[in-house]
C-alpha cells in the first residue's frame, strides 16, 4: 500500500467514526510497530466477538501486531472461531472457505507476484486446527509439498469450538468431547514435524503466553517464506469454554503446561533459512 | 509478440483462419488469445487433454503462470485466490470433478470472481462411468454463475474468449462457465475458425471489479463492527439476502453483453414451424439433423438452440413456442434438467415432450428425435 493512501478526505474528519479516525492517525501500517510497542498504536483488530478468556482472540492480537509488513500483508482465513474475528481486522482478509485456505492462497501469492514483481507481499493463513490439520489437511501439506512461498498459522484450541465442542484431529488422546464420547483414540497430530518433513523451511510452535517469542517465530516465518519457501507456526491456545477452564485462567494454564511439558515450544530451521535469518537479526540468537 | 486489440476486432473484425481441430485444440486456440495470466489444472478425463495444451502454451510464453493442483476442489480455490489477488484465469474440468469442487462455485459467484471455467461433461458416479453425459449441469445450474453451453467445437472456442468479454464488466463481473459435452466435442475433429494468433484480448483490470482487489493496494477497512456469521443478527441477515439478490442481478444484467457478443440466449431456425426442437449443446447439432431428415418427408420442424442456461431465455422461448402444437427437448442425461427448464417457461406445457434422453455414454441417434417429430405431427 502507497504511504498516505490511507486517509481521510477533507471534510469527512468529523464523520468518519472514532476508531476509523484512530486507525488513520496511530494505524501500524509502514510504521514499523510490534509487541513491545502494543497500547502504544492502534490495533488492528477492533473489539472482538470470540469468548472471554479466548486465547486465539489474544494470539490473533499478538498475531496482528507482529506482521513485518502489515500495509502489505493479506490474509487468508478459514471458517471456525477466528474467523469471527476477520471482518473486524483492518487488513484485506480472505475468508476461504472450510479447509480450502492454503489452496487458495497458493492462487493468491502467485497472483501477487505476478502483479508487483519487485514489491513485497506476504500472503498469511491464519486458521484453526480443524481447518488445518484436518478437513484442510491435504491442501496444506501440498502447498508445502509445491514449496509456496506463503506462511500459514495454527490457531490450536484443540477442539472445533465455534461448532460447539467436537474432538479435532488436535486434541489430546483421551479427552471427552463432542463425537469423540468415549475419549480420543489417537494422539495430537505432530503437525510440527510432518511440516518440517513436507518442506517448510521454518517451523514454529509458541503460545501466546510470550507474547515476544510468538512475535520473534511468526516474524521468522514470515521472512522466510518471502525469500525460501513455505513456513509454519503453530500456536496452542485450548478453549476455555470447550475445555470448561476460567476465562481468567488461559495464560495461566498455558505456562503450567509449559512448565510442565505438555506443551513444548519447538523450532526447526532448514540451514538455508538459518543463513537468512542470521542475516537479517545479524547474529541470529534466537 | 502478440499485439493486444479490443474484443470487437478479435471476435467479429478479424480475418479468420481455418483449423481442421478437436474441442481440446479449441481450449487452446481461445486461451491463447484470451491474455490469460494463470492457469491451473488437474486431470480429469475427458477434460485433461485441453489442460495439458494449455501448459503447453504456457511453455511457449502466452501464460505468465501454470501449475497443476491436488485435486479439483483445491485447484477451484487457488483459481478464486488468484481472481482474488487481480489477474485473470482459467481453468477446466468435468463430471467428477465438477462435483468434487462443488462448494467453490457459488463461492466464486458470491464472491463476484469474474474467472472462466470448461467444464467437458461426463457421467457421474455410481457406477464408474467416463462416457458423456450432461447430468453435472443440473447441480451447476443454481450455483449464481452464468452458464453457457458450446454445441462444438467452434462454440466452444468463441464462447470461452466471449466468457472473458462478459464476465470481466463491471456490472456483471461473475464467473462464467463454459460447458462443452465431453468426447463429443473435446475428442472429435472439426472445421473451426480462429482469429490470428498474434491478436490478443486487452488485459484484465483489476480495479475495474465492484469489489476491493486482496492487494492491499486499496484501503483496508473493516468491514463490520459485529461478526457476519452471529445469529439473530439482523444486519447479517439483510446482507447476505441482499447480496444472494446482488449476485442474480448481476446475471441479469449480462443478458445485453451475451446480446451483443453472442448474439442472443438462442439461435432460432424455421421460428414458425408447428414443430420445435429445443436443445442445448451437442443435442443441438443431432437435432439439426433430424430436423434436415423430416423436411424430405414434409415434416417441417423448427430448431431453437439455447447457448445460454443462465441468464435462461425465458421471455425468448415462452414467445417462439407460443405458436408451435408440440415442443421436443432430446437431452444427454436422465433427469432431463432442460426440459424442467423449459416446461417452467412454455405457456401451454402439457405440449413439452421431455426427451429423447440419452445417458450413461451413448450417441443419440438422430432417430430418436425423427420418432418424436413423426409423432408429434400425427
Amino acid at each position: 500500500m502507497k504511504p498516505g493512501l490511507f486517509k481521510i478526505s477533507p471534510g469527512f474528519e468529523e464523520v468518519m467514526p472514532a476508531e476509523y479516525r484512530e486507525l488513520v492517525e496511530h494505524g501500524p501500517y509502514g510504521a514499523g510497530m510490534g509487541v513491545a510497542d502494543l497500547g502504544a498504536f492502534k490495533e488492528l483488530l477492533e473489539e472482538h466477538p470470540l469468548c472471554a478468556g479466548c486465547g486465539l482472540a489474544l494470539s490473533l492480537r499478538l498475531f496482528l501486531a507482529s506482521l513485518p509488513a502489515p500495509q502489505d500483508t493479506v490474509i487468508v482465513g478459514s471458517t471456525g472461531c477466528s474467523s469471527l474475528a476477520f471482518p473486524q481486522v483492518a487488513l484485506q482478509n480472505i475468508h476461504s472457505l472450510f479447509g480450502n485456505q492454503n489452496a487458495l492462497a497458493s492462487g493468491l501469492k502467485r497472483a501477487l507476484s505476478l502483479r508487483f514483481p519487485d514489491k513485497v507481499k506476504d500472503v498469511v493463513v491464519i486458521a484453526g486446527d480443524g481447518a488445518t490439520a484436518d478437513i484442510g489437511l491435504d491442501m496444506v501439506m501440498h502447498s508445502w509439498f509445491r514449496q509456496e512461498n506463503i506462511t500459514t498459522v495454527m490457531l490450536d484450541n484443540e477442539a472445533y469450538a465455534n461448532t460447539g465442542g467436537q474432538e479435532s484431529g488436535m486434541s489430546p488422546q483421551g479427552t471427552v468431547l463432542y463425537m469423540a464420547p468415549k475419549g480420543k483414540k489417537f494422539p495430537k497430530i505432530p503437525l510440527p514435524e510432518i511440516a518440517r518433513e513436507a518442506g517448510c523451511a521454518y517451523v514454529g510452535a509458541c503460545s501466546p503466553a510470550q507474547g515476544k517469542r510468538l512475535e520473534r517465530m511468526l516474524r521468522r516465518a514470515i521472512l522466510v517464506a518471502r525469500e525460501i519457501g513455505p513456513t509454519y507456526v503453530q500456536i496452542f491456545a485450548p478453549c476455555p469454554t470447550n475445555y470448561k477452564f476460567k476465562p481468567n485462567e488461559t495464560l495461566t494454564r498455558l505456562k503450567l503446561l509449559e512448565k510442565e511439558g505438555v506443551f513444548q515450544p519447538k523450532e526447526y530451521i532448514t540451514r538455508e533459512a538459518q543463513d537468512l535469518l542470521n542475516k537479517l537479526e545479524g547474529g541470529g540468537k534466537p | 509478440m502478440q499485439q493486444v486489440v479490443s474484443p470487437e476486432h478479435l471476435l467479429f473484425e478479424a480475418r479468420r483462419e481455418q483449423m481442421f481441430i478437436t474441442g481440446s485444440e479449441a481450449v487452446r486456440e481461445a486461451i491463447k488469445r484470451a491474455n490469460v495470466d494463470m492457469a491451473i489444472s488437474y486431470p480429469i478425463t475427458p477434460q485433461s487433454e485441453s489442460m495439458h495444451l494449455v501448459g503447453d502454451i504456457y511453455k511457449e510464453g502466452y501464460l505468465r503462470e501454470y501449475f497443476r493442483g491436488e485435486n479439483e476442489f483445491a485447484v477451484m480455490s487457488a483459481i478464486a485466490g488468484a481472481a482474488m489477488g487481480g489477474v485473470r484465469v482459467f481453468t477446466a474440468t468435468g463430471g467428477p470433478g465438477t462435483l468434487r469442487a462443488f462448494e467453490m462455485f457459488s463461492t466464486w459467484a458470491g464472491a463476484r470472481l469474474p474467472i472462466v471455467c470448461a467444464f467437458m461433461t461426463r457421467g457421474v458416479n455410481s457406477p464408474l462411468s467416463i462416457q458423456p453425459d450432461t447430468i453435472e449441469m443440473a447441480f451447476m445450474l443454481d450455483t449464481g454463475m452464468i452458464i453457457l453451453h458450446a454445441e462444438n467445437s467452434q462454440d466452444l472456442h468463441d464462447m470461452l474468449l466471449k466468457a472473458y468479454c462478459v464476465a470481466e464488466k463491471t456490472d456483471v463481473h461473475i464467473p462464467v462457465g463454459v460447458f462443452a459435452d465431453g468426447f463429443f466435442v473435446t475428442h472429435t475433429r472439426e472445421k473451426v475458425e480462429v482469429p490470428p494468433a498474434d491478436l490478443k484480448l486487452p488485459p484484465y483490470n483489476p480495479y475495474s471489479a465492484p469489489v476491493p482487489a486482496m492487494d492491499m493496494e486499496n484501503v483496508p477497512f473493516r468491514q463490520m463492527r459485529d461478526p457476519f456469521v452471529m445469529k439473530s443478527n439482523y444486519i447479517s441477515y439483510a446482507a447476505h439476502a441482499s447480496w444472494q439478490q446482488e449476485i442474480l442481478a448481476a446475471a441479469e444484467r449480462s443478458r445485453k453483453y451475451l446480446a451483443k457478443y453472442l448474439g442472443g440466449l438462442v439461435d432460432v431456425e424455421y421460428a414458425d414451424a408447428e414443430v420445435l426442437v429445443v436443445a442445448s449443446g451437442t443435442a443441438v447439432s443431432v437435432s439439426r439433423e433430424a430436423i434436415k431428415l423430416c423436411a424430405r418427408e414434409g415434416l417441417r420442424a423448427g430448431l431453437v438452440k439455447v447457448k445460454s442456461l443462465r441468464p435462461f431465455p425465458a421471455e425468448e422461448i415462452k414467445l417462439v413456442t407460443r405458436g408451435a402444437k408440440a415442443v421436443i427437448v432430446p437431452e444427454f442425461n436422465r433427469v432431463g434438467w432442460l426440459c424442467r427448464e423449459i416446461k417452467a417457461v412454455v405457456e401451454d406445457n402439457t405440449k413439452v415432450v421431455g426427451g429423447p434422453r440419452v445417458f450413461g455414454g451413448m450417441t443419440m441417434p438422430a432417430g430418436l428425435i425423427i420418432s418424436e417429430i413423426r409423432r408429434c405431427f400425427a
